[in-house]
């Protein structure tokens, strides 16, 4: 066999990972940028880069308002997750568990809103606040937040309930254990990761969140709505520290998850 | 937890369930004697899982009433009612250890020595060193046990078993028959079981409830079922039966005298229904094959001018396929003694058997016997070529 | 028959609610669907009711009364069909391109990853753990017309040298795609992933090539995913506005842009509202034509 033709063979049977690399690499290339200018030197601007220094990490507050507007942000996130996560969870177990008149309108009420473009939100939004002459602030970011996170939360949850093998609840009641206890004991461990997942999944979209962010804050300022302003004038290298280390926070807990998950796998 | 003094049957009386449109129990009365072995056999979608499910709570029926001694249990939660089950694919808790899950019932109902009970469960299913594993670390028989040990610590009067061995491979699955008939003997609880297996209802049982479109077609001892099948479905369900069409002409002592196509047989009277038009059946074994023109000790039944157009070597027998002059094929099993020769295809032969062997039904052969049977039965005896 | 199962009450033969049971019911829906109800149906109304809003000629900025005016519905058309057709054009593009980037990768985590797939998974939702607004910056810097990326792609001629990267339309649909990748992966991986291996072996085993296999048993099999991670993306890019103004120029902008300057920067409540309104029916159009002709239900 010539090695043309085994160099070709190699080819096709790899090219699938090949490709996975290179599509990772571009998944990648905007995180190590902002990592990467993270450890430029500061100016005005973090444009081009000047030089590698510490500085920026060491005193990641340095700039005025990035740690405030970032404090702000988590404040937001935890709040909104909490209430989304709360509420979504209950409707999930309704529309999982029951049949009942109205199930059909309830399922097209949270599909509509994930349907629906951000900036329609964002608008619809804004015009009552107006409207109600509502003042914007915190209240109304939260308000915002958990109207468009609890549908996430609802399809995450509703998913992990439908697969529960329903004969593990009958069982625990053929066990002497009543509705409440089967609940407690059966249900909500087994719902549990379910409900992890989609808290987790709406902290990471209300802590992102620009675009309704930026039309129902009025004078709070966010961390992506810092970063957005101040895009015209020069981002500080501070709020690339701020970026690099979420992500990198993220990456840990999820990947101390998974490794936790592995190490409990190999123990079979 | 309903007090355990009610002891004694498990009664069901006029147990309906419908779901909708569909009716899937019909007006079952059944008493199941206390410490019985009992089994509820019959095809998919024959009511007998829900009529489980009625027992032990998890479905409320339409009519009737369910009673477990003088406790009338009818609408009765599952947490009230002393009965438990041991679930189709076990339903182990995932989340729990094995001695989590085997202790749930004994933590619920607030018994004291949880420890000792639960070991003491583990033991009997001799799984006791597994005690600290997650249910997803056994083996698919190891689950099996873990499931019955649950279910047998809580003492229930009544032990419900829904296709507990369904998924097992056959040669586990005899092996847990034997361990399960153990258990029942070992604990003394009524045990009611839920198979489509007719074999396992066979060996494990007391007594067999065979089930059809919701209602029981037949019930008794595993071996009255067989030797004396009171429907064609239940002929044709429980192993195998040739079943003749022919008509009643008068009786000969004891026996019923039965035509068929210019030939006679005779069928005990107490096994034969009423009736003109009649069935006549008889088992495959006991079915002995000669050839055509030796001869055929008086008094037994016999049908000639038959012609062997299958036979397949099993090994311990030889299962024939035989052609009556009126194109029906029998099924007939003979014993591989050695002394013999083996027919072969297109010998003809005569059939012969003990009149005492024969059952007399009622019907056509198609009627009560599943379409899948029935069209098998036209393909066979559709004339050759 | 065997529907009588205990299986099938899981699924479709949930108990209808009765008595106590609706109580709960009710008890756990209201709470949510209140908070829908008021912040995301009540505002779509107060919208209308704004897009037919009039100046109040007091001159003060800010001030309209309702007029029903429903001529606004023209004139935004009219003036902005250029963005709509924008808005469109660009997430339309975006969307076929994150399919074509997407499929492969989704192909790869769903069938050859092994037990690296939820690692890889992790990998592919890795950018949002960066801000959004950040990584389309970082976009920017990369795509710049000196930066090395560019250069180097004009080097080896896939980009014809006098080819203008930066403010580009190019760069607003490469930014979106980027941003929107993980939208159509997901679902991709996950309608992948159910698929029985041994259809696609026994694909190979009929077909015998593997890109029949692809095109006759693979993709059909994973509509479903197809057709959610094309809404997914295909929805959220057609209102976006942060891409077109981070990595566009003033002839790039897209309806979101116009309703964000005319809330914030002319304070002209009534066009940013019919923008908004016919940005959302349009969207509403399109996705009902576009599952009705790919013929799923599956949406969520």
């Amino acid at each position: 066999m010539s090695t043309g033709i085994k160099a070709r063979r190699w080819l096709g049977r790899h090219a699938l990972h090949i490709y996975g690399v290179l599509a990772f690499a571009y998944i990648f290339t905007p995180i190590a940028y902002v990592m990467v200018f993270s450890f430029n030197r500061p100016a005005r601007s973090n444009l081009t880069w000047r030089g590698f220094t510490l500085e920026n990490w060491t005193n990641p507050c340095n700039a005025p308002d990035v740690c405030n507007a970032l404090g702000n942000s988590l404040k937001i996130g935890v709040a909104s997750t909490v209430i989304a996560t709360v509420l979504g969870t209950m409707v999930a177990f309704a529309l999982a568990r029951y049949r009942f008149r109205g199930r059909t309108t309830t399922n097209l009420l949270i599909f509509l809103p994930m349907a629906t473009p951000e900036v329609v939100l964002a608008a619809s939004l804004l015009t009552l606040f107006l409207n109600m002459r509502v003042q914007l602030g915190f209240t109304t970011i939260i308000i915002a937040h958990v109207m468009f996170s609890i549908s996430f939360v609802v399809v995450a949850v509703k998913a992990r309930i439908a697969s529960l093998d329903p004969r593990l609840e009958q069982a625990a009641q053929d066990l002497y254990a009543g509705e409440f206890e089967t609940f407690r004991r059966i249900t909500l461990p087994l719902v549990a990761p379910g409900i992890a997942g989609a808290a987790l999944l709406a902290f990471s979209l209300s802590f992102d969140d620009f675009i309704i962010t930026n039309f129902v804050s009025g004078d709070v300022n966010t961390f992506p709505k810092f970063v957005y302003v101040s895009a015209g004038r020069g981002i500080p290298a501070d709020a690339y520290v701020i970026g690099s280390a979420m992500f990198l926070l993220a990456m840990a807990i999820v990947l101390a998850a998974e490794l936790f998950r592995w190490r409990r796998a190999k123990n079979l | 937890m309903a007090t355990a003094e009610a002891g004694g049957d498990l009664r069901l009386s006029g147990v309906t369930k419908r779901f909708s449109a569909f009716t899937a129990v019909d007006g079952i009365d059944l008493t199941i004697a206390q410490g019985e072995f009992f089994a509820m056999l019959g095809p998919s979608g024959c009511g007998k899982t829900t009529t489980l499910r009625m027992v032990a709570g998890l479905e409320e029926p339409t009519e009737g009433s369910i009673h477990l001694g003088d406790l009338d249990v009818t609408h009765k939660k599952p947490y009230q009612r002393p009965v438990n089950t041991v679930f189709q694919n076990y339903a182990l808790f995932p989340h729990l250890t094995i001695f989590e899950n085997v202790a749930f019932g004994l933590r619920r109902r607030g018994v004291k020595d949880v420890k000792k009970q639960a070991t003491d469960a583990l033991d009997l299913v001799e799984l006791g060193h597994l005690a600290q594993r997650k249910p997803a670390q056994l083996s698919g028989g190891q689950q099996q046990r873990i499931a019955l040990a649950r279910a047998v610590v809580n003492r229930p009067q009544v032990l419900l078993l829904d296709e507990p061995l369904g998924a097992l491979d056959l040669k586990l699955r005899r092996q847990m028959q034997i361990e399960l008939k153990r258990i029942q003997t070992e604990v003394g609880i009524t045990f009611v079981h839920v198979t489509h297996d007719q074999e396992e209802a066979m060996t494990m049982a007391d007594r067999v409830a065979v089930m059809n479109h919701g209602k029981i077609e037949q019930l008794g001892a595993p071996s009255d079922l067989y030797e004396s099948p009171d429907t064609t479905f239940v002929a044709n369900f429980l192993g195998q039966s040739n079943l003749v069409p022919g008509t009643r002409t008068g009786t000969d002592g004891g026996y019923v005298v039965i035509e068929s196509h210019g030939q006679k047989a005779r069928i005990l009277q107490s096994r034969c229904v009423p009736g003109s038009d009649l069935l006549l059946g008889v088992r495959p074994e006991k079915i002995r094959i000669q050839e055509a023109g030796d001869e055929v000790p008086t008094g037994l039944n016999r049908l000639t001018g038959g012609v062997v157009v299958d036979a397949s070597y099993l090994g311990v027998s030889t299962q024939y396929l035989v052609r009556l002059p009126w194109g029906q094929n029998l099924t007939v099993f003979s014993q591989n003694l050695g002394i013999t020769e083996r027919f072969r295809d297109g010998s003809a032969v005569t059939l012969a058997w003990e009149p005492d062997h024969s059952f007399g039904l009622a019907g056509d052969a198609a009627a009560g016997v599943d379409e899948e049977a029935a069209a098998l039965a036209a393909a066979a005896s559709a004339p050759q070529g | 028959m065997a529907a009588i199962a205990p299986r099938a009450d899981a699924t479709e033969e949930l108990p209808r609610a009765t008595g106590r049971q609706l109580r709960t019911v009710l008890i756990l829906l209201v709470p949510g669907l209140l908070w829908l109800g008021i912040f995301f149906v009540v505002p779509l109304f107060t919208l209308a009711g704004t897009s037919t809003q009039t100046p109040s000629g007091s001159g003060i900025p800010g001030e309209f009364v309702q007029t029903f005016h429903l001529a606004n519905y023209w004139d935004v058309i009219s003036e902005y069909k250029g963005h709509f057709g924008r808005s469109f054009l660009y997430s339309i593009l975006a969307t076929a391109l994150c399919l074509a980037i997407g499929y492969p990768l989704a192909y790869l985590i769903a069938f050859r990853a092994g037990r690296a797939r939820n690692l890889l998974l992790v990998l592919v939702v890795a950018p949002f753990f960066t801000s959004f607004v950040l990584r389309t910056l970082a976009w920017r810097q990369i795509l710049s017309d000196d930066g090395w990326v560019v250069s180097s792609l004009k080097w080896v001629h896939v980009i014809p040298q006098d080819m203008a990267v930066t403010a580009s339309p190019l760069a607003v649909v490469a930014g979106i795609t980027y941003n929107f990748l993980p939208f159509m992966v997901l679902p991709l991986y996950s309608s992948l992933e159910r698929i029985d291996p041994r259809l696609i072996e026994a694909g190979g085993d009929l077909y015998g090539n593997g890109f029949a296999v692809l095109r006759k048993v693979t993709f059909p099999l994973s509509m479903p995913g197809v057709v959610a991670g094309t809404l997914l993306t295909f929805i959220p890019a057609s209102g976006d506005y942060v891409n077109a103004a981070l990595l566009g120029n003033n002839r790039t902008t897209m309806v979101g842009n116009v309703v964000e300057s005319r809330f914030f920067r002319v304070v002209d409540y009534p066009t940013a509202a019919a923008l908004s309104f016919i940005l959302m029916a349009i969207i509403l159009v399109l996705v009902v034509l576009y599952v009705r002709r790919a013929g799923t239900e599956e949406l969520v």
